[in-house]
């Protein structure tokens, strides 16, 4: 520090912004040296290929030719012309809304059920409820469960009460689809934003809630809402952030549980659309600029849902 | 507030009998259907050949057998490219691209976290904006600029990306925030030691809990990363491809495919019952501030 100031003639008062700017950069150059090798690989991985992404959606690219400024036709294309991608688009909003807020809800609701339970029974419960989100393949048992024989367990159940006559083909029949995928990716979705959830209520001063109970506080729905609730905000933005993002992420589970496209495209999601036109028809121009769209919806609904979230208790 | 009593100084808050008897039943009802699956899973593993497929179906075993788990490993011995490859292929991308998450950002976490320096506040924003979407919407560029790097089908395509992935930056930048006081940094700063130094030996001894999460996060994420779209030859695929291979091949297999899952999602499992408490210390400061 003082050596640094000694070598500067000038006070602050007498810099202008941009030198004393630029002392600050040259001050701190070992902040930079230890910021820029993930720096630049998260501009080079992340932040271009989202920018390039809006680029490349405004032509035409086979990655063999040089690509063709094409303006808007590409999001014409889409919307006016692509039936699929408007099925893609329906099934991810359907997707969205009933796996984003309901993951969130089901995971502080959970959260908030174990905290006052003793330490050693809440880290059981929390495995119980946390295991499936990190078992990778382990959702394939869902296809076991309800697999279209009469050896299915839902079938043998149903079967067995004599519910039905003949077994269901549960993952190819229409209306049945997508109510299993979103229980499948329900099932799975109590994850890292689970886990910030119980820290967040562990973390809660004790004495907030004496206090709550001291100024009237009746039981724990009042508690939840006057005390708990606005002290976990922080918390409570990420874990919006993790379930908005990881509800418009759906797809991968749909493949392997319906199969690619599923019957009659009823779970027909973007991540699959755009894997089409990227992996199979290397439509690089199209893709891209369905991946744009699919940007626009997470990071939209993210920065409104932040913004609701902000607003809270205000 | 009649029912309001102190017992030792501390306010005993009111629970009704009623709403405990609710949140009980509640929290059971989620469990079961949690924990159900989960449990066929490792049930199915264990069922011989002729209980597997029987009607109805059984919600336990008669005869539990090792058998699945001995017929995946003969299956393993049979595949074309030797099983050890795969195993070798998987803990060599999680190991390389977890060391390398690990030291990038914790080198970048403390600098943001404890170095009030220009552009801070910026470079953090656009890592939290960063959790807002997901790598399939950078899929596409991605791929162009490995195949220019010349990095399409070698381990570098999955390695190096793992390297700047946010999540693990951003739990340790949090965390070391509220965790490493300025003071003791200052206190070593005035000793004389470099930045290097004082990052190396004063800041991340007392941030384990954080990169702990940040290995077994990074890990889990490699571990199970399955078929790569970055990745053709055989030879560089990964256990959580080839098992899936075993699974897709129909019912004969049904019970090496009901054992190679239960391997693999026991690893992730064990991890986290070991470093649970870790965990859950490193999401304490995991909250959004602004």
């Amino acid at each position: 520090m003082s050596k640094n100031t000694a070598k500067q003639v000038k006070t602050r008062h007498e810099m202008t912004k941009a030198e004393w700017t630029w002392f600050l950069v040259k001050k701190n150059k070992t902040a930079y040296f230890m910021i820029a090798p993930f720096m630049i690989l998260f501009f080079i991985f992340t932040v271009i290929p989202v920018a390039l992404s809006l680029v490349l959606s405004l032509t035409s690219f086979n990655m063999l030719e040089f690509p063709e400024f094409v303006f808007m036709d590409n999001y014409i294309t889409l919307f006016l012309d692509d039936d699929l991608f408007i099925t893609a688009l329906k099934n991810t909003l359907i997707f969205a809304i009933a796996t984003g807020p309901a993951s969130y809800i089901i995971a502080f609701i959970v959260a908030w059920f174990i905290n006052e339970i003793p330490p050693k029974a809440r880290a059981v419960v929390t495995l119980i409820f946390y295991a499936p989100s990190i078992s990778g393949q382990a959702f394939l048992i869902w296809t076991v469960l309800f697999s279209p024989d009469a050896y299915g367990y839902a079938n043998g159940l149903l079967m067995d009460m004599g519910l039905i006559d003949s077994p269901i083909l549960w993952f190819q029949t229409k209306e049945y689809v997508m109510p299993l995928c979103i229980i499948v990716s329900l099932w799975m979705s109590l994850g890292t934003s689970f886990l910030s959830f119980i820290a967040g209520l562990q973390g809660i001063n004790k004495s907030l809630f004496e206090a709550g109970a001291i100024d009237g506080i009746k039981n724990r729905w009042q508690e939840l809402w006057y005390v708990t609730l606005p002290s976990m905000k922080p918390q409570l933005m990420f874990g919006a952030i993790l379930a908005i993002t990881g509800a418009f992420n759906f797809g991968g589970i749909v493949s392997s549980l319906a199969g690619n496209p599923s019957v009659d495209y009823v779970a027909y999601t973007l991540t699959q659309h755009l894997e089409e036109y990227q992996g199979v028809r290397w439509e690089v121009g199209y893709a891209s600029a369905i991946s744009f769209i699919l940007f626009l919806m997470m990071f939209g609904s993210n920065i409104l849902i932040t913004k609701l979230i902000a607003k809270v208790g205000q | 507030m009649k029912k309001l009593r102190t017992r030792n100084h501390t306010v005993v808050l009111n629970r009704s009998a009623g709403g405990d008897t609710g949140i009980t039943i509640m929290l059971t009802l989620l469990g079961i259907f949690m924990f159900i699956p989960m449990y066929y899973t490792v049930i199915q593993s264990l069922k011989p050949m002729d209980e597997m497929f029987t009607f109805p179906p059984r919600f336990y075993v008669q005869h539990p057998t090792f058998n699945n788990y001995a017929d995946l490993f003969n299956l393993m011995g049979d595949s074309w490219v030797p099983f050890s490859r795969y195993i070798f292929n998987t803990v060599f991308i999680s190991v390389g691209g977890t060391f390398g998450n690990l030291v990038l950002s914790s080198l970048a976490a403390y600098a943001l976290a404890k170095i009030d320096f220009p552009g801070s506040k910026f470079f953090f924003q656009i890592i939290q904006k960063s959790l807002m979407f997901t790598a399939l919407v950078t899929g596409i560029v991605n791929f162009i600029s490995l195949s220019i790097l010349g990095w399409i089908d070698t381990y570098a395509a999955v390695i190096v990306p793992a390297w700047c992935s946010t999540l693990g930056l951003y739990l340790m930048k949090q965390f070391m925030e509220s965790n490493v006081t300025t003071e003791i940094l200052e206190s070593s700063r005035l000793d004389g030691a470099s930045e290097f130094r004082t990052f190396w030996s004063i800041a991340m001894p007392m941030v384990k809990p954080a990169w702990l999460t940040l290995i077994i996060y990074s890990f889990q994420g490699l571990w199970n990363s399955g078929a790569s779209a970055y990745i053709y030859s055989e030879e560089l695929k990964t256990l959580n491809y080839a098992i899936s291979q075993i699974t897709a091949s129909g019912i004969a297999r049904a019970g090496a495919a009901a054992a190679s899952t239960v391997i693999m999602m026991a690893v992730p499992i064990i991890v986290f019952v070991v470093s649970q408490s870790n965990i859950i210390e490193t999401m304490g400061t995991s909250g959004m501030k602004d």
